[in-house]
């Protein structure tokens, strides 16, 4: 089976060249001739770390050349890659499938629409086989079967991704984990919960809250995002900033292989430094190294007493050393820090109705703080806030301390995506830079696009250091895109920053990586 | 005419918040759960206070009546704009019994005693949903009330209220002073900005007794038990429609 990924065999290379205890082996592969990550694992791992390896197989093409960063980009960003020579599917595959997985095995085309376009309605495949497997034991027969028919396979989980990587490019078989969504194992003791890869992250929340706790991430979509989607994009979200990013709270994980084989590293245990991390590589992999089937993660107890401030600066230097005031006066109960500009609160009272719950100015700030008890976050909430007001930093703000109001200060951040899709077609960018410089970029695209945005709005986990920089126009217009790249991926390139700080590589952004890494 | 409105506002369980019945049947529980202001009564607190930024009122006092932390949602109201508040202490097994008639007392003897000209109330509580306190409080006022209120309008000879009734909307014209009743779409609350909640730090609550208001508390009313309302039975899908038939004459439904 050949998985269709050479879009993102930049960052297979990328990752590898860069780790230094995987150099030894790279130099004995060559890059002109197929070559398989299993093998490449095999050759690092300790015994009783992996199951024995049947057979090598070929996982990847390496047709493409490496790029160094001299050449240009060789084509835009919403050019697919050419179909590679994998098979087609015939009536006996579906017949295999068909047994496999009992109604279960779907080829009806208005099924297949939803799974063939992204949510952002962006890019289009075209599958015609979306196969919905139950347990980790079918995932394993498909692939397997799929290898030795030499069949492509596109996992897809929520899709709710934003770089085009969770939909077909081709014809590529969709594997759904939609099925999968079974919670295994729930420890209230240590908070380490088991589940497989199809559960919704906020079916797992609600479940959570139950018994006292929460998960570790959350973010806009939550309502149909998958976890085993949000651990093959290493998703980042709101609570980052006090819980860490998923390599950290990740504590295990079940991986199907492209021939079939099951990688059991699903352990519970917090500490474990017997060999190498092997579920690193797959937090992040984008879906290019195997189907993740099942994850076990480390979530925090339920904060007793949340708050949400929504507050108003009049210039980013102000809101900077807001973010310096917070962090040392809120300290450890400070669990986000988001930003947005006046644009994105015109584009939400524009297109969602929503109305600023405190006067207009030039940049606004979403602070949610979480702790165990209410009155001593209050009074810390209370001190940093006067303070702010004090001295100028701040100048109009609202608190929230009920789950109403809690909801509706944050859905002024949580629905700006939304917001933009209704403005017209969206260019979305991710952008991980140097805090002082994240406004910068939104301010230089302004005056580089002038009249030919509609609407230049920036926004995101400023205390991250991460702008989510979205430009809109009334329909998609490559001119306007060939303006904006590769303006913005020099620009972050130049202040050494990342041109996709969590949202991936996928197909969009597959050609950008040596901006990143040469 | 002083131009002074009473409006009263009651702690409640927040409305977002999953209520449990005590394993004794007596009551729900209220120790640490979170608890806010009845969204009623900030409707009622945000038309008080938008009558006196157009200049039509004076003065807006806030009422509640319970215990120590019904101060907190005194606070809240003064941070929306509201002048000054009036804490009526009422805790223990006294709050446990206390329902709309003796709010109602206390409200009278409140508006005689302050000199108000209007008195806004929401609707009715999320808690007990009894909607009875602004009625009785006009009926011992002796005064006209404008309940369901949808749109309040102050004229030179009255005031204008537009209800919403069964049938839809009626506009009833009384004379002041009145008691008015908020229901949802009177208004939408602002939010507390931070610049007024700082001053609400600084605005007067006043302490009182029932008994300072010459007001008995007991009850007439006795809570015997509380129930959870039964669970819902989860449903079951069928394939066919001769399946659905024969489970309908199974459930002896056809």
């Amino acid at each position: 089976m050949f998985v269709q990924l050479s879009h993102t065999s930049f960052a297979m290379v990328g990752i590898f060249q860069r780790s230094l205890r995987l150099r030894t082996s790279l130099r004995q592969l060559s890059f002109h001739k197929s070559t398989s990550p299993t093998d490449i694992l095999s050759s690092l791992v300790l015994r009783g770390r992996l199951f024995p390896i049947c057979s090598p197989f070929v996982f990847f093409s390496f047709r493409r050349t490496l790029h160094n960063s001299n050449d240009g980009p060789k084509s835009l960003s919403d050019t697919p890659p050419p179909r590679r020579p994998f098979c087609r599917v015939t009536q006996e595959d579906l017949t295999f499938f068909r047994t496999l997985l009992p109604g279960r095995a779907i080829t009806d085309p208005d099924l297949l629409e939803s799974s063939n376009v992204d949510w952002l309605k962006s890019v289009k495949g075209s599958s015609e086989v979306l196969l919905r497997p139950q347990t980790t034991e079918e995932v394993s027969q498909i692939l397997r079967y799929c290898n030795s028919r030499n069949l492509a396979v596109n996992p897809q989980g929520g899709n709710t991704g934003l770089v085009g990587g969770s939909v077909p490019v081709h014809d590529e078989i969709v594997l759904s984990t939609a099925l999968m969504n079974n919670i295994l194992r729930f420890d209230d003791v240590s908070g380490i919960l088991t589940c497989q890869s199809g559960c919704i992250l906020e079916n797992l929340s609600l479940y959570l809250e139950e018994r006292g706790h929460i998960m570790p991430l959350d973010l806009g979509a939550k309502g149909s995002c998958q976890i085993g989607g949000n651990v093959a994009t290493n998703a980042g979200g709101l609570r980052l900033l006090l819980y860490g990013s998923l390599h950290g709270t990740v504590l295990g994980l079940e991986v199907v292989l492209a021939n079939g084989q099951v990688l059991d590293c699903l352990s519970t245990l917090r500490k474990d430094n017997t060999g190498y991390d092997l579920k690193q590589l797959f937090i992040g992999s984008e879906g290019t190294l195997g189907v993740i089937t099942a994850v076990s993660i480390l979530c925090p107890q339920k904060p007793k007493s949340v708050n949400v401030v929504f507050l108003g600066c009049e210039t980013f230097e102000q809101l900077l050393k807001t973010f310096q005031l917070s962090r040392s006066m809120l300290g450890e109960i400070l669990s986000a820090f988001e930003f947005l500009d006046s644009e994105c609160l015109n584009l939400l009272r524009t297109h969602l109705k929503l109305h600023n719950p405190i006067s207009d100015c030039p940049f606004y700030i979403v602070i949610e703080t979480q702790g165990s008890d209410s009155n001593h976050d209050e009074e810390k909430l209370h001190n940093f806030l006067e303070e702010a007001m004090q001295s100028s930093l701040v100048v109009d703000g609202t608190v929230a301390t009920e789950e109403a109001k809690i909801k509706a200060l944050w859905s002024m951040r949580e629905r700006i995506t939304e917001a933009l899709t209704h403005d017209g077609f969206t260019y979305k960018y991710d952008i991980s830079l140097p805090v002082e410089r994240i406004y910068q970029l939104v301010t230089d695209m302004r005056q580089h696009l002038g009249e030919r945005a509609k609407s230049v709005v920036g926004y995101g986990h400023v205390g991250d250091g991460n702008l989510h920089l979205n430009i809109t126009s009334p329909a998609k217009n490559p001119a306007l895109l060939a303006a904006i790249e590769p303006f913005v991926y020099e620009w972050t390139a130049k202040f050494q920053g990342s041109i996709s700080a969590e949202h991936g590589l996928g197909l969009k952004k597959r050609n950008y990586i040596y901006y990143r890494s040469s | 005419m002083s131009g002074r409105v009473l409006v009263g506002v009651k702690r409640v369980i927040d409305y977002a918040v999953k209520i449990r019945v005590k394993p004794d049947h007596s009551g729900v529980v209220t120790d640490g759960v979170k608890h806010s202001m009845n969204p009623f009564c900030e409707i009622a607190v945000e038309e008080a206070v938008k009558l006196k930024e157009k200049k039509l009122m004076k003065e807006v006092v806030v009422v509640s009546c319970g215990p120590q932390q019904s101060q907190e949602t005194i606070r809240t109201a003064l941070a929306m704009g509201a002048d000054r508040g009036i804490h009526v202490e009422v805790s223990g097994k006294d709050y446990e019994t206390l329902g709309p008639l003796q709010v109602s007392k206390i409200l009278a003897a409140l508006a005689k005693k302050e000199d108000a000209q209007l008195i806004i109330l929401g609707k009715q509580a999320i808690d007990d949903d009894c909607n009875q306190t602004g009625q009785m409080t006009a009926a011992l006022l002796d005064w006209p009330q404008g309940t369901f209120a949808s749109e309040v309008s102050l004229e030179k000879d009255g005031i204008k209220v537009v209800r919403e009734i069964d049938g839809g909307l009626e506009t009833i014209k009384i004379s002041t002073p009145a008691v008015l009743t908020a229901d949802l779409r009177l208004n939408t609350p602002r939010y507390a900005t931070l610049p007024n909640i700082m001053k609400a730090k600084k605005k007067k609550i006043a302490n009182v007794k029932p008994a300072d208001l010459g007001v008995d508390l007991t009850s007439r009313l006795e809570v015997l038990r509380v129930d959870e309302p039964p669970q819902r039975q989860a449903g079951m899908k069928v394939e066919t429609v001769d399946d659905l038939v024969s489970k309908l004459k199974d459930a002896g439904k056809v």
